[in-house]
């Protein structure tokens, strides 16, 4: 059932765009039609798969990237005030950059190709993963620092054996959004650097191949929901057990 | 008492908030090895913050307190298990922070927490437990480093009676096996005649020590002694040094 209704919504309006496209209510210069797009993954489905590929893994990699660096840099700034008060400004300020704006910037220092389009993924990734995981290394519950400090434990141990598994619930929170993001920006370096996805998207529309640009916006969102997905599942294979927003959740 | 030799020394400590000033005035106490101390008073006195002093969580404004021996360690009003670790593990963590090999901690940990009931429980994470259950778990926690010193800030306030019961007859019963020290901090007369020889009782803000009772109990508690006469007089006691 769960699944039952969202897939007759998607018949509906997948079934009257068909209509409305084919009985030339709306020219097919405007809209493909659904069995255009459909048509369209069957043919064209190795440059999508290539595309697909390439995207993916510079999404991947640009995200994984985020959060080692992202998760290292919220402990350096949870670590100490000046440090925070220092630079956490200029970490918001850098988050309301548009990427779109920064894109032909990254061009010029990384060149065209895989290491512009990983630097937009990281970019547009890393801050939700800052925040978050800094929000979450500084709500420890008192009274388990009291706890570890009347046993004496140094610092590194309190930071490894309690503060960052005590945040973990909410640096996963802040990968979710950073999943999705680091998709959008992988796309947007490839709208500036070639290649992927982004580039299959750029060629199509001025080749006037609409029903391309479809069958490559919906594999970019494929991939995003797929790490999404990833991040959910791992979330839930190390929190289930003790976190009770995930227990009750299933 | 003499002060030599005292497992707790407290000299002339006050103590204030920036914010809510006074919370503790002159307080001069020594407590014995292997004594087993309630200290009472009504909320908002300080006894709480006098327990943080002596676990040395916060210095004391003035004064100073000396402790005998620095194995210590502190039952919190809620049981503050971590909880993405079992009931072993959370057990585990004091040996583990003091560098305990794996195998030795493990099967400390285990006898600590079987001493409190909990052979069953010993594989389960803290939200798979009842609150009775929880504190148990803390309190094997406290124990199974053997300290010298043991601080429980009200730790069964918030639990149902029943379970109440039975973990101040375990608590009592694992104190007369190893004798650490103990204060416990309540605002429960009955709770403080029950499981202590001795009861300091506190004024209200700026707390102050009013009194400093002897239990005239013998030194094994059990259910029966709740209902006894010897129970209700010494209640009546402490009672009356509190109203007065």
């Amino acid at each position: 059932m769960k699944w039952i209704l969202p897939l007759a919504t998607l018949l509906v309006f997948g079934g009257l765009l068909e209509v409305v496209v084919k009985s030339g209510l709306v020219p097919s210069y405007i809209m493909p039609s659904t069995t255009d797009i459909l048509r369209c993954f069957v043919e064209e489905r190795e440059t999508l798969i290539e595309g697909f590929l390439s995207t993916a893994s510079a999404s991947v990699i640009g995200l994984l990237l985020s959060i080692v660096l992202g998760v290292s840099v919220a402990v350096l700034l949870s670590l100490s005030k000046i440090l925070r008060t220092a630079f956490y400004p200029y970490a918001v300020f850098f988050q309301t950059v548009p990427i779109i704006a920064v894109a032909p910037l990254l061009v010029i220092w990384f060149g065209f190709g895989q290491p512009t389009v990983i630097a937009s993924a990281f970019i547009v990734s890393i801050f939700p993963v800052i925040a978050s995981t800094l929000v979450g290394l500084q709500s420890t519950e008192h009274s388990l620092l009291d706890l570890f400090q009347i046993y004496h434990a140094p610092k590194s141990t309190t930071l490894f054996k309690l503060r960052l598994p005590f945040a973990l619930p909410y640096i996963f929170s802040g990968l979710r959004i950073a999943a999705g993001l680091a998709v959008i920006g992988a796309v947007v370096g490839e709208f500036v650097g070639g290649g992927g996805l982004g580039s299959v998207v750029d060629v199509a529309r001025t080749t006037q191949r609409l029903d391309l640009v479809f069958a490559a916006v919906l594999v970019s969102s494929l991939i995003g929901l797929i790490l999404v997905s990833a991040v959910n599942l791992l979330a839930y294979a190390l929190l289930h057990k003790w976190h009770a927003s995930l227990k009750e959740r299933t | 008492m003499s002060s030599t030799g005292a497992a707790v020394r407290i000299e002339s400590v006050s103590h204030e908030f920036k914010n809510s000033g006074k919370v503790l005035e002159k307080i001069d106490l020594s407590i014995s090895p292997g004594e087993f101390v309630a200290i009472l008073g009504p909320s908002g006195c300080g006894k709480s913050t006098l327990l943080r002093l002596i676990a040395s969580l916060d210095k004391p404004k003035y004064g100073s307190i000396t402790i005998d021996r620095s194995a210590k360690s502190f039952v919190f009003q809620d049981a503050t298990l971590l909880p993405w670790r079992t009931s072993l593990a959370n057990v585990e963590l004091p040996l583990e922070l003091a560098g305990v090999d794996p195998t030795q901690r493990n099967q400390l940990a285990r006898s600590s927490l079987e001493a409190m009931g909990l052979s069953d429980a010993v594989a389960k994470f803290p939200q798979e437990l009842s609150g009775g259950m929880k504190m148990r778990v803390s309190v094997a926690r406290a124990l199974v480093t053997e300290p010298s010193l043991l601080l429980l800030d009200e730790p069964f306030a918030a639990l149902d009676e029943n379970s109440r019961f039975s973990l101040q007859n375990d608590l009592r019963r694992r104190w007369a096996n190893a004798k650490p020290t103990v204060l416990f901090v309540t605002h429960s007369i009955a709770e403080a005649v029950y499981l202590a020889d001795r009861i300091i009782v506190l004024s209200g803000r700026p707390g102050r020590v009013m009194a400093d009772y002897k239990v005239t109990l013998p030194e094994e508690r059990n259910e029966k002694l709740r209902l006894s006469v010897e129970f209700l007089h010494d209640v009546q006691m402490v009672h009356g040094l509190v109203k007065s």
